[in-house]
Formats: structure tokens, C-alpha cells, sequence
């Protein structure tokens, strides 16, 4: 054993002490284990998926069968894939407003912006459900992807303002002098915009996007309540499955969520380090 | 009061010209209430290594940056090579500016951080090539065009911000507190790099600073500022030698000040008596003031002469000065070595305290000047500058 570890743990170091220990060791259990469980019975070979029966991977066929499943998993990935892209813009361009400009309601307008990140999720569905169904129906019967526009503007309305927070967090870093440099050495305001401020914002806007987009893919209150009998999305499909049964089925669809999840997750967080590492590299 | 034979020599300056290529005329900046510039009307001229030099916040950095056209005045106008700049945004101003963090910028390689004003003005490629590696080469960076600013010292970020500045070949170029953010070996080593840069390239540069030594050891004149005003424009031996006002005398350099009454006003002498000191000073040169008036003596520090004072001795006779002027009595109280010099703080009888420097010309102190050791203060004649504000 090295000399540091059997020095007695330090006042603050409370990873080497056993009551933090076992919290940290419990909550890792009740966060994991029931996630590891659910995949390991996505492989399991009986219908009522009660007790282990036997390896196969009959569900996952079936769920690659299951045309409806597909359709909604389809959507889903739309849905997050232009919430991402609008979320990004206008939550950038929000952060940049509130952090460059002083007009007036200005405070009212950042507690505006932060209220759906705040308001139950319930009261938001249920103000979309009313909202498209009363005042402004979205067309129906639109061809695809158009279908899914209602869906598309209710996870903007709730994931731009994640974007705005982390990319004024950002902001808060930026030097000025940068902007001006730019401007100096003849920029106009649209090519220090382009130059110098938005390479600043860079990881802000892909940390942004990647919480925009896993917030739109696995969002069920506010879509369950927006969301048309034609334009059924991935988890309110597996809910809805739910209610017959839990078959491994839907233990084998919510693993291919997962891995989709995290492997994004994953390109995500890669290449933005690539990005910092081109910088520490020559 | 100026008198010029005993002015020491100015540094030559041979890429001066006599044309003043900027020009400040009754300019005044308000901020709400406060007056951040105060009718500055100010001339310099092409090729000068100039500095702004005053407290923070006495409205130099704003004088600055309404010539690269980051503020505009509130009153007057600012002409930059005999043109009125006051429409010109800042990216088509024929000047450039080295900020003072540098604000190089950090996602580009070195050599498109100093391309970058280039590109801006459609220079096409091959000439930018050549120019960055020029630019890089002046500012003794060669090599490093593919490096990336956190790979880089302070002191080469700066030289980045200077590269990328002069590569535009501005009609002048703006430096905003240069060496304020580097250690004080390096702070030394680029005074001198900055000055030859100067010289080597013949643009007017203008310098901001808060830093007296600096603005001493850099500039060929200097413009002193307070609280918005400007108190005095002079080259730096000018300033040192004869300021203007206490606050210049106070501002540049280390000084003993007292304040007296004009007791004689001749032309070729002047006799200023004060309750801070046993003897009346007198001067060798007159004074344009009303007899009676206050005035205010400068001494600096190395410019009096300390003796031993033995019990009983009579006081001693300066060779330019009548006797009983110009020569005090006082205790030495505090002793601080520095290594080139000794500061001596002495008490005098009305025990006020005055600084004295004393260069250490031996390895050891012949003489020995130690703790509460009594001792004789003089100074010739020529030496006080008498301040009438």
C-alpha cells in the first residue's frame, strides 16, 4: 500500500470514509441495477418475463418487426433531430440577447424564458393539449415529417431554454477585448459574430445540443399530450405497450433507447473533446 | 522659469516629423455626470513614440479608445491624418490596436490569428503568406505561425498581438497598458524591443500607462493626465526635471514637496521661505509669481546632498547659494538598502521627514551613515522646481 493511502482521511475527504461510502455504493445500485436488470431480461426467452427462462434474442427480432414500433421510434428521432437544430439557434441567439443587450423587461423576459424549466411538466402537456386542440390545430393529416409539427414546437418550447442556460453560462467567460480585436483588425459585426464569438460559444452550443436532443427524445408528458394517433412517439409507444403486458419486448425496446442514448451521448462529449485537443496539439 | 541650458538632452529622434498626425480638439466624453475627458486638445505628431500616462481613471484609456473608435466623444472631434474620424466605425480606421490582455484569439493558429486583419482587408493569399512571415520574423516569432496561443508564453501572445496589429501597416498603432501583464525581467527586455520596434518600423505609436517608469523609459513625450484633464505634455526629462504642478511632480517619479510663500522675486534669483524647513530656499532663477503668494518647493530625492554633523558644527555653505540657504539640519530615522541605492528618511527640526536616495558607488559605505546619526541636508540652487499650482 502506497504512504498516502494509510494516512488517516483527511477532514473533506469523505470517499474514504464508510458511511459516504455505503450512500455512494446504494445509490449507484437502485440507478444501475434496475437498468441492468431491464437489459438482461430483454434477452430473456418467456412471455410473462416474470422469471429467467432462457437466453434469445427472439424480442429484439420481433421488435425490428414491429412496424409500428419502428414508426414511432422514427419519429422520435426526427422530432429530437429538428428540436436539436431549432433549440440550438434559438437558444443561442436568446443567450447572446440577454447577454449583450440591456433593454427594457429585460429581467422579465429571462424569467419568462426560465419558466419552462420550471413549470410540471403535467401543466405544460395539458396547456399544449389545449393550445392545439382549441386555438391553433395543427393541420392534420399533413404529410410526413410535417405531421409532426405540433410535437416538434412543444420539445422546442421546453428545450431552448436548457440551451440559452448553458450557453450564457458560457457567454460569462468571454473577453470582450476578443470582440473588439476583431472589429480592430477590420471585421464587421456579422464576421466577429461568426469569428470570434460563436467558436466561444462552440461547447456551450454542442452541450446545449445534446441535452436538447436526449430532453425531445425521451420527453412522454408533454408528447403524450401533443401527440395525434398518427404521430406516436417511441415512449409513448412503449408505454402503451406497457398496458397489455411487460414483455421482453418492451424490455428490448427501452435497451435500444438506451444504447442509442448513450452512443450519442458518447459522439457528443468525443468530439468535442477532438476539438479542445486540436487546440493543445499542434 | 524653463531654463533650457540646464535641460537635459532629448533622446534623437529622427523619424519624427513635424506633421501631427492625430489631433484631439476640445474633446470631451461624459458618462451620465462624470466627465471622463475633460476638453483635451492635443497634438501628436507622425513617428513619435507617445504615452498617455496617468492614475486609472484619469481618462487616458478613454482617449485611446476613441481613437481606434470604440467610444466617441461627446464634444470635439478627433482627426486622424488630417481626416474627421467621428463617422468611421472601428474596422475602417487606419489604426490598429494591441489590447491589453492581447485578445489573441484562442481557436486560430498563430499564423491566421495574425492573418486574420489581412483577410478581413481581401488581400489575396500569397501576399498574406508573405506578409504574416514578415510580421512574425519583426517581432522575432519565425517558426511559430503553426502554434496555437495556449501553447505560448505571455510574452509571445504580446508579440502575436503586435505582429497581428503592424502586419496591417497601420498609420498608427495603439497599445493599451503593453507590459502591464508580464514579469518584471521581461517587462525590461520588451521596453527596449518595443522602442527599437518603433524605430525599425516608423509608425506612430501611441502608449497607454499608469506606469511612470515606463512611460520614462519608452516614450519620446509623454502626456500626463488628471481626472480627465491634461496636466502637462512634455518630452520625459521635461517632465521630470520641470513639472508643471504638484500633481505632475508627484505623479512622475518621487519627490520632497513643501509648501512656502515667494518671499523674493528677482530675475535672477528668487528666495521661497516655508515653515517646514530651518532655512530659506533659494533659487537661481526667477519666478513669475506675485511676491507673497503661495508656491509649492519640488526636491527630488537625489538631488540633495547629505553630510556628517557633528555636535556644535556650524551649518554648511553651499557654493551657489548665499549662506544659511538651501542647507537644513535633521536626524536620519529610517535606512532602506536597495542595492544600487540607499534611501535615507532624515527628520528635520520641524520634523517633517525627507527622502533622500544616495547611490551605493563602493562596496562599503566610506562614510557610514547609520541610525539617528545627525546630519547636514543641501541642495544647489538650480536643483528645486517651484510649482505655482
Amino acid at each position: 500500500m502506497s504512504r498516502v493511502a494509510r494516512e488517516k482521511p483527511g477532514p473533506l475527504e469523505y470517499h474514504r470514509r464508510w458511511p459516504l461510502q455505503l450512500i455512494v455504493g446504494a445509490t449507484f445500485f437502485f440507478l444501475y441495477f434496475p437498468l441492468i436488470i431491464l437489459m438482461v431480461f430483454s434477452f430473456n426467452d418467456s412471455r410473462r418475463n416474470i422469471v429467467w427462462q432462457g437466453f434469445t434474442f427472439d424480442y429484439y427480432e420481433k421488435v425490428f418487426k414491429n412496424a409500428e414500433l419502428i414508426e414511432a421510434f422514427g419519429n422520435s428521432l426526427t422530432i429530437a433531430f429538428f428540436c436539436t437544430i431549432i433549440s440550438v439557434i434559438l437558444g443561442a441567439l436568446t443567450a447572446v440577447m440577454l447577454w449583450r443587450f440591456r433593454f427594457p423587461g429585460k429581467t422579465a423576459v429571462e424569467g419568462a424564458m426560465a419558466l419552462p424549466i420550471v413549470v410540471p411538466e403535467i401543466c405544460m402537456g395539458v396547456a399544449m393539449l389545449v393550445f392545439f386542440a382549441k386555438i391553433m390545430p395543427w393541420p392534420s393529416g399533413m404529410p410526413w415529417p410535417l405531421n409532426l409539427g405540433a410535437i416538434i414546437i412543444a420539445h422546442v418550447s421546453f428545450a431552448f431554454p436548457f440551451v440559452a442556460t448553458v450557453v450564457r453560462a458560457r457567454l460569462a467567460s468571454f473577453n470582450r477585448e476578443l470582440e473588439e480585436a476583431a472589429k480592430d483588425l477590420g471585421a464587421s459585426e456579422w464576421r466577429t459574430f461568426w469569428d470570434v464569438l460563436v467558436p466561444h460559444m462552440q461547447p456551450g452550443l454542442i452541450a446545449g445540443a445534446l441535452l436538447a436532443f436526449t430532453l425531445s427524445l425521451d420527453d412522454f408528458v408533454i408528447t403524450f399530450f401533443t401527440a395525434g394517433p398518427d404521430t406516436i412517439t417511441f415512449p409513448v409507444k412503449v408505454y402503451s405497450m406497457l398496458r397489455f403486458s411487460v414483455t421482453p419486448e418492451v424490455n428490448a425496446a427501452s435497451t435500444i433507447l438506451i444504447v442509442v442514448t448513450v452512443a450519442l451521448t458518447a459522439i457528443g462529449l468525443h468530439l468535442q473533446n477532438q476539438s479542445e485537443n486540436k487546440k493543445l496539439k499542434p | 522659469m524653463t531654463d533650457l541650458a540646464t535641460a537635459p538632452a532629448a533622446k534623437p529622434t529622427p523619424h519624427v516629423k513635424e506633421n501631427a498626425i492625430i489631433r484631439f480638439e476640445n474633446i470631451t466624453k461624459r458618462y451620465g455626470k462624470v466627465v471622463a475627458v475633460d476638453n483635451v486638445n492635443l497634438e501628436i505628431r507622425e513617428g513619435e513614440f507617445f504615452a498617455l500616462l496617468g492614475p486609472s481613471g484619469c481618462g487616458k484609456t478613454t482617449l485611446l479608445r476613441m481613437l481606434a473608435g470604440f467610444e466617441t466623444p461627446t464634444e470635439g472631434r478627433v482627426f486622424i491624418d488630417g481626416k474627421d474620424v467621428a463617422e468611421l466605425p472601428p474596422n475602417k480606421r487606419p489604426v490598429n490596436m494591441v489590447f491589453q490582455s492581447y485578445a489573441v484569439f484562442p481557436h486560430m493558429k498563430v499564423a491566421d490569428n495574425v492573418a486574420y486583419g489581412l483577410k478581413m482587408d481581401g488581400v489575396d493569399g500569397g501576399e498574406i503568406k508573405r506578409r504574416v512571415e514578415e510580421a512574425l520574423e519583426l517581432v522575432k516569432l519565425g517558426g511559430y505561425g503553426d502554434r496555437m496561443p495556449d501553447q505560448l508564453s505571455g510574452g509571445q501572445r504580446q508579440r502575436v498581438a503586435l505582429a497581428r496589429a503592424l502586419v496591417k501597416r497601420p498609420r498608427v498603432l495603439l497599445l493599451d497598458e503593453p507590459l502591464s501583464a508580464l514579469d518584471a525581467k521581461l517587462r525590461d527586455q520588451m521596453r527596449s524591443e518595443l522602442t527599437s520596434l518603433q524605430e525599425k518600423v516608423g509608425i506612430t505609436f501611441i502608449m497607454v500607462t499608469h506606469d511612470q517608469d515606463e512611460a520614462l523609459a519608452i516614450a519620446t513625450r509623454c502626456a500626463v493626465m488628471n481626472r480627465g484633464l491634461l496636466a502637462q505634455v512634455a518630452t520625459p526629462a521635461d517632465l521630470y526635471e520641470f513639472p508643471n504642478s504638484r500633481f505632475v511632480a508627484d505623479f512622475v517619479g518621487s519627490v520632497n514637496m513643501f509648501e512656502g510663500v515667494l518671499d523674493k522675486d528677482e530675475q535672477d534669483h528668487a528666495i521661497v521661505r516655508t515653515q517646514e524647513l530651518s532655512a530659506p530656499v533659494y533659487l537661481d532663477h526667477g519666478v513669475t509669481g506675485a511676491k507673497g503668494s503661495t508656491v509649492w518647493v519640488a526636491l527630488r530625492p537625489e538631488k540633495i546632498e547629505m553630510h556628517k554633523r557633528p555636535e556644535g558644527s556650524s551649518p554648511m555653505k553651499m557654493e551657489d547659494a548665499p549662506a544659511g540657504t538651501n542647507v537644513v539640519a535633521g536626524v536620519i530615522r529610517d535606512i532602506v538598502y536597495l542595492g544600487s541605492e540607499t534611501i535615507f528618511e532624515i527628520e528635520l527640526e520641524s520634523g517633517r521627514r525627507v527622502r533622500t536616495f544616495r547611490s551605493n558607488l563602493t562596496r562599503y559605505d566610506q562614510e557610514d551613515f547609520t541610525w539617528d546619526e545627525p546630519v547636514w541636508l543641501a541642495w544647489h540652487a538650480c536643483s528645486p522646481a517651484v510649482l505655482l499650482s
